[in-house]
């Protein structure tokens, strides 16, 4: 491990590098995606998709139809993927695995749908290649496209004007699926087999290490899978150790295209944004307000991991404990921020070995909500919401019914908004609330889950919740979730986390989408000014702190004050 | 139908100069026993949030009962003092009154006035006609008259009103004219004149005719009069929730869901790290971190918002309508009246030929002396004010025929003024070089917007000669143009609208400084300029007296009806003006803003405030489990007890200390909405955040000397 200051310099160097590369792909994939969310035109194998499943590529769905589409879209492929892993024993490349339990299958099945990839189980030892394939990666691809299509319905509420529709989701999920991820991750999966990841299907392989002991390490098609875990920020890796693994995250630059690629597409949607609007400024302020909170949170990350205090630390320079030395503190943090950041949950460190501060930035990081710059599309809607927020307590005291991109923010709009930040409270608290008031699942816990009972085993509780419902799917991996109440709750809290918002999401575009656009004047509040950046930023951090200083009180910083 | 039936100095005033509108001693104990009887719960139910107060107070209540009893619930803050859940049960009910007597001040303002028109009102006698005939006898000389109590008027009752006679119920004057006292209502003095036909129709029950007799047609219901619905507006009674309000209140209730749900979670979490606290300290946490402080406060702003506006003489329909005014983007207004003082006036004389200044000066004067016209008395006026009509000179007054006015003097020569064409006949033949300066002098005034008259003279030997023109112009009122740059910077169009040609009207468009202007207007354009506006998403206010105007006024989105009007006008409109003073319209923009940026303003206030109270409680609840969160308590506060008690203390006192800031309304001045925000930010956003840190501070150095705490 290098010294502090060599840390630094390495810190300020890969940031540097991250953001001279978002810079570029912002502008250049943020105007590709306005291209193929506005665009009239079907590719002829679209055509053909749109012809089997019995869809009109160019009509318009009304709200109620857009959030029916993508709700049975979803609904049914939890199905699919809870009965792949149910019969995998009967599927071909199952490598001899058994088929996982019933709450685990229900877990895994939610997990992967929904966008969160939350891992219960040790995948390398449990799941097949064919399990992998048909159902993980299939639905890394199409979670993935969902997330990006919702935002782009609640952009398009906000473009339209005096239409009761708000685009069609099967053209929006398969041109997001054939023309963004797809061309996209190949590219990528390419590169990373370049980087040294692997890509086969070699079984499991018995392998001599240099100590002399046996180890029994199952070979894979990880690179493509790798490339859609992260452009899709879905963060369910094909190892146990996942990005920390050295056959899916081999080197320092790897590493660093790993994190490139979890930014890509959340950093360049605020740009879609402003030009489907109209007006590129308020994609900025956006963007504005994600990077902000990027930066903020990798630099307090850095700060926790490198001046940690105690005899170990100090020798090794900082805390080590859970990071690769292949990467060391600062290409640990910044992947831990980026990851918890953008609802992603791949880690090449073990963020529950963090100090406890900067498990505090982890968590928080979550707790904002995952809008800086949140998932692919969810991060998008998500900020969108809190800028409806955050619009209407200015707008009025400015003395204007608040209205945000000409649209007005009445009381309707304002319900929307309201429960849309109220659900992922809700479920963080009570699913953390309920597994320590309800005696018997207590008890459970404390004897199978938290192996570090006290305050560090309860911050694992409520990390395992705030995941799940912001569908990070990051752990603090000391607690073992593979119980019948965390696969059980944390899959129904990872559903509604997602579901939910989604359906209050989809209301406002289509409330939106009916009004007509107050035009801007002297007296409209400007919202594409830092003056808007920083009220948003403001109302994040204090609408966040307010809910979770409690609980944040009572688990990381009752550890790491001491 | 009640009516009032006695004279005119007892009526309220409503004047902003007779009313102060700071809190007086007398306000405070009038609203006493309102403050108690809001406590119902059935009442309560419609703020949420101060509904979860008042639980919380009843269970604090309980326990603290309770507690000698069954003794105190085990605590990680440690041994509390044992009047420690007698003195927040004690403050929370504070905090549920604080919040009762802001919103029964706010009402008694409203109350005091309604006393006033009500304690005026009694059944009066009326004389109505059977059988009216429209035709035959449209006075009602010679109709049968029976006396009727007022209360038993129908709509479409014929009654006649003499001199000296109250005027039964709202109406219009279909026959007659006659002055009336409307000081009732409008609380001005002077009597106005109402007449049959035309826009001055209208009369309202309870006024007082002054002299002569009128025949009015009842035009409202028993109980829907003017005064009735004055009286339920003031009151209060018929407030409804604005969409503003209800879209702040679903704010605030998901807020107070989220942190009860915040609370409620705690205890079970803390349980597990042997931190589990006392319910009295976890409602005290909730009270605390609830918008209290806004939710207080909410109902006594849109009522003070209303309030302000019948300070302003203005009666509104309805709260939407004051909302609506704060959104204006597109004020229309009438030119004449509104813009200039509605007739033109002589701004110059400009001499022609041999005639030098003070000549013209003096012949003009003598050809207006018997002018009676408003455009004669200010030709009279600038030439040095009126002096005698000659002996013995005919006066030759204007006609549509020959366009011209002046005086034939007895020494047989003639003074005229007018029209240019028609003296040119009069005159007979005029010098090529005086023609073309007058040609010149002419197309410069109609250019500029004004008109020009022509002065001539005819020798007693009947030689004419043109001596010069008159330049009358519309003079735009004092002080309009800065008013209308003003609104520029809230961000508001202004329209003006007027019948004069598109050359005029643009002319004084220029002078007055506003940004567009509709010529040649008709009723119907007026209409479709305002449904265009309303296509490009504007909101429109204009303002309107006459019958034709109904329309249009029911059209806009905020309607301001002259109470000089027709009562079709009052009807179609959404608030009436009694002064019947049409700029108006700005003020009520400016009150209907003011009133978002209060209810803005004080909800950041009272989110930005819950950032102390957190400091102040949540080491007070777990330091004694884990010291390391001794660190938070930034504040140095003397003891966990003394800390929550002075966070419960505060959160009380600044529901009262707000008060009249809820009740006057934020400040408001007219600039672009960004700057608005940045202060109201740094003011209640930023003030919001440090306030509490002192307070609870200060407040917790007089908690620490009592024995305890």
């Amino acid at each position: 491990m290098a010294p502090v200051g060599t840390e630094w310099l390495l810190f300020a160097g890969e940031m540097a590098t991250l953001i001279v590369l978002l810079g570029v792909s912002h502008v250049h994939l943020g105007d590709y995606m306005a291209r193929v969310y506005t665009g009239t035109k079907h590719l002829k194998i679209e055509r053909g998709f749109y012809r089997v499943i019995g869809a009109n590529g160019d009509s318009e769905q009304s709200w109620g139809a857009y959030l029916r589409s993508v709700l049975a879209f979803s609904v049914i492929g939890v199905l699919i993927v809870y009965l792949v892993q149910r019969i995998q024993t009967w599927l071909p490349w199952a490598l001899g695995l058994p088929q996982p339990s019933e709450p685990l299958s229900f877990n895994t099945a939610i997990s992967f749908v929904t966008n969160t990839n939350w891992q219960s189980y040790s995948p390398d030892t449990t799941l097949g290649y064919s399990v992998q394939l048909i159902a993980l990666t299939v639905q890394n691809f199409v979670s993935a496209a969902v997330g990006i299509a919702v935002a782009i319905a609640l952009v398009r509420g906000f473009m339209y004007r005096r239409t009761g529709t708000i685009g069609n989701f099967w053209v929006d999920l398969t041109r997001g699926i054939l023309r963004i991820l797809l061309p996209i991750s190949i590219v990528a999966a390419v590169i990373l087999i370049a980087g040294g990841v692997i890509q086969n299907f070699a079984g499991f392989q018995h392998v001599t290490t240099i100590t002399g002991s046996t180890a029994t390490i199952p070979g894979g098609p990880v690179a493509s899978q790798e490339a859609i875990k992260e452009l899709g920020t879905n963060g369910g890796g094909f190892y146990n150790a996942n990005s920390a693994h050295p056959f899916e995250n081999p080197t320092a630059w790897t590493n660093l295209f790993e994190i490139f690629l979890l930014l890509l597409i959340p950093f360049a949607l605020p740009r879609t944004f402003g030009r489907m609007v109209g007006d590129r400024r308020q994609g900025i302020a956006i963007v504005a307000t994600m990077g902000i909170f990027w930066l903020a949170s990798n630099l307090l990350l850095a700060w926790a991991e490198l001046s940690a205090s105690g005899t170990a630390p100090q020798l090794a320079g900082g805390a080590m404990e859970g990071k690769e030395d292949r990467f060391g503190v600062v290409a640990s943090t910044i992947f831990g921020s980026s990851t918890t950041l953008t609802s992603t949950g791949a880690v090449d460190s073990m963020h529950d070995s963090y100090t406890a501060l900067g498990g505090a930035v982890t968590l928080s990081d979550m707790m904002l909500g995952e809008i800086a710059p949140g998932g692919v599309g969810a991060g998008m809607y998500g900020i969108l919401m809190l800028a409806v927020i955050a619009v209407f307590v200015a707008g009025l005291m400015v003395g204007r019914t608040p209205e945000y991109l000409g649209k007005k923010i009445g009381p309707r709009e304002m319900k929307l908004a309201s429960l849309y930040i109220l659900t992922t409270p809700a479920l963080v608290l009570l699913g953390t609330g309920l597994s320590f008031a309800i005696p018997g699942i207590r008890a459970d816990l404390e004897k199978t889950s938290i192996w570090n009972p006290g305050t560090h085993g309860f911050s694992e509780v409520l990390y395992a919740f705030t995941s799940a419902a912001n569908n990070n799917g990051s752990a603090f991996a000391g607690i073992t979730a593979n119980t019948v109440w965390l696969n059980t709750a944390l899959g129904v809290v990872m559903f509604l986390g997602r579901f939910i918002p989604i359906v209050f999401v989809l209301a406002l575009a289509g409330s939106l989408a009916q009004q007509d656009k107050v035009p801007a004047t002297a007296g409209t509040l400007p919202t594409h000014r830092p003056q808007f950046v920083g009220l948003m930023i403001g109302t994040t951090l204090l609408v966040t702190a307010l809910t979770y200083f409690p609980v944040l009180a009572l688990g990381p910083l009752a550890e790491g004050l001491k | 139908m009640t009516t009032i039936t006695q004279t005119t100095r007892s009526a309220p005033s409503p004047n902003p100069a007779r009313r102060g509108s700071s809190l007086s001693w007398s306000q405070f104990v009038r609203a006493l026993p309102g403050t108690f009887r809001k406590l119902d719960p059935r009442q309560m139910w419609r703020n949420p949030v101060m509904f979860v107060v008042e639980a919380g107070a009843l269970l604090t209540t309980a326990l603290a009962i309770a507690e000698p009893f069954i003794g105190g619930g085990t605590s990680s803050a440690g041994k509390l003092a044992p009047s420690f859940s007698a003195a927040i049960a004690g403050w929370l009910w504070a905090t549920v009154l604080f919040s009762n007597l802001a919103e029964a001040i706010a009402e008694g303002r409203g109350k005091a006035q309604a006393q006033s028109l009500r304690a005026t009102r009694t059944s009066t006698l009326a004389h109505r006609v059977s059988g009216y005939d429209e035709k035959a006898d449209p006075d009602a000389l010679q109709a049968s008259v029976a006396e009727t109590a007022s209360v038993e008027l129908r709509l479409g009752d014929v009654v006649i009103v003499s001199a000296g006679e109250v005027i039964p119920g709202d109406g219009d004057i279909i026959a007659g004219i006659a002055s009336v006292d409307e000081s009732a209502i409008t609380g001005e003095s002077a009597p106005v004149v109402r007449e049959h036909g035309g826009d001055r129709s209208a009369v309202t029950g309870g006024t007082r005719v002054l002299s002569d007799r009128i025949v009015v047609k009842i035009t409202s219901k028993p109980g829907e009069t003017f005064v009735d619905r004055m009286i339920r507006l003031v009151e209060g009674a018929s407030r409804q929730k604005t969409p503003n309000e209800i879209a702040l209140n679903i704010l605030l209730a998901s807020l107070t869901i989220i942190f009860l749900v915040v609370v409620l979670t705690l205890n079970p979490m803390a349980a597990y790290l042997n931190g589990a606290t006392s319910i009295v300290i976890l409602v005290a946490l909730l009270v605390c971190i609830i918008p209290t402080t806004i939710g207080a406060l909410l109902s006594a702003i849109g009522i003070a918002g209303m309030d302000r506006l019948v300070q302003h003489n203005v009666l509104a329909m309805s709260g939407r309508a004051v909302e609506a005014a704060g959104d204006v983007t597109t004020l229309l207004l009438d030119k004449t009246g509104t813009i200039t003082y509605g007739n033109r006036q002589a701004t110059e004389f400009i001499a022609l030929g041999d005639t030098s200044d003070a000549e013209l000066s003096d012949i003009a004067r003598l050809s207006s002396l018997a002018d009676p016209t408003p455009e004669g008395t200010s030709v009279v006026t600038l030439a040095g004010g009126p002096v005698d009509i000659p002996k013995d000179a005919e006066i030759i007054p204007f006609s549509a025929q020959t366009r011209m006015s002046g005086l034939d003097l007895e020494d047989g020569s003639q003074v005229r003024k007018g029209a240019g064409s028609m003296i040119a006949q009069w005159v007979g033949r005029v010098p090529a070089s005086v023609q073309t300066d007058l040609d010149a002098v002419v197309t410069r005034i109609s250019q500029s917007g004004g008109t020009p008259l022509v002065v001539a003279s005819k020798t007693a030997a009947g030689a004419g000669t043109v001596r010069g023109v008159i330049h009358l112009k519309d003079v735009v009122k004092d002080g309009l143009k800065e008013r209308f740059a003003e609104l520029r910077a809230m961000g508001i169009r202004t329209v003006m609208i007027t019948g004069d040609n598109p050359l005029t009207a643009k002319a004084i468009a220029a002078e007055a400084g506003v940004d567009d202007f509709l010529a040649e207007a008709t009723p119907e354009d007026k209409m479709a300029l305002i449904k265009r506006e309303q296509e490009g998403g504007n909101l429109v206010a204009m303002t309107g007296d006459g019958t034709n105007d109904a329309p249009a006024l029911a059209q806009a989105d905020v309607g301001v009806a002259m109470n000089t009007g027709t009562s079709a006008a009052k009807e179609a409109g959404n608030m009436v003006d009694l002064d019947s003073d049409p700029t108006k319209l700005i003020d009520i923009v400016r009150i209907g803003k003011q009133l978002l940026i209060t209810r803005g303003s004080l909800t950041t206030f009272s989110i930005a405030n819950d950032l102390a109270k957190y400091f102040a409680i949540i080491p007070a609840m777990f330091a004694g489990v884990f010291p390391g969160l001794a660190v938070l308590n930034i504040m140095q506060l003397h003891s966990p007890a003394s800390a929550i008690l002075s966070a419960i203390v505060f959160n009380a006192l600044v529901i009262v200390a707000l008060i009249p800031l809820a009740l006057r309304g934020v400040s408001y001045r007219a600039r672009p909405a960004s700057s608005i925000l940045g202060r109201n930010l740094a003011v209640y956003g930023l003030g919001g955040i440090i306030a509490p840190f002192v307070g609870i501070k200060i407040i917790d150095l007089i908690v620490t000397l009592i024995p305890g705490f």
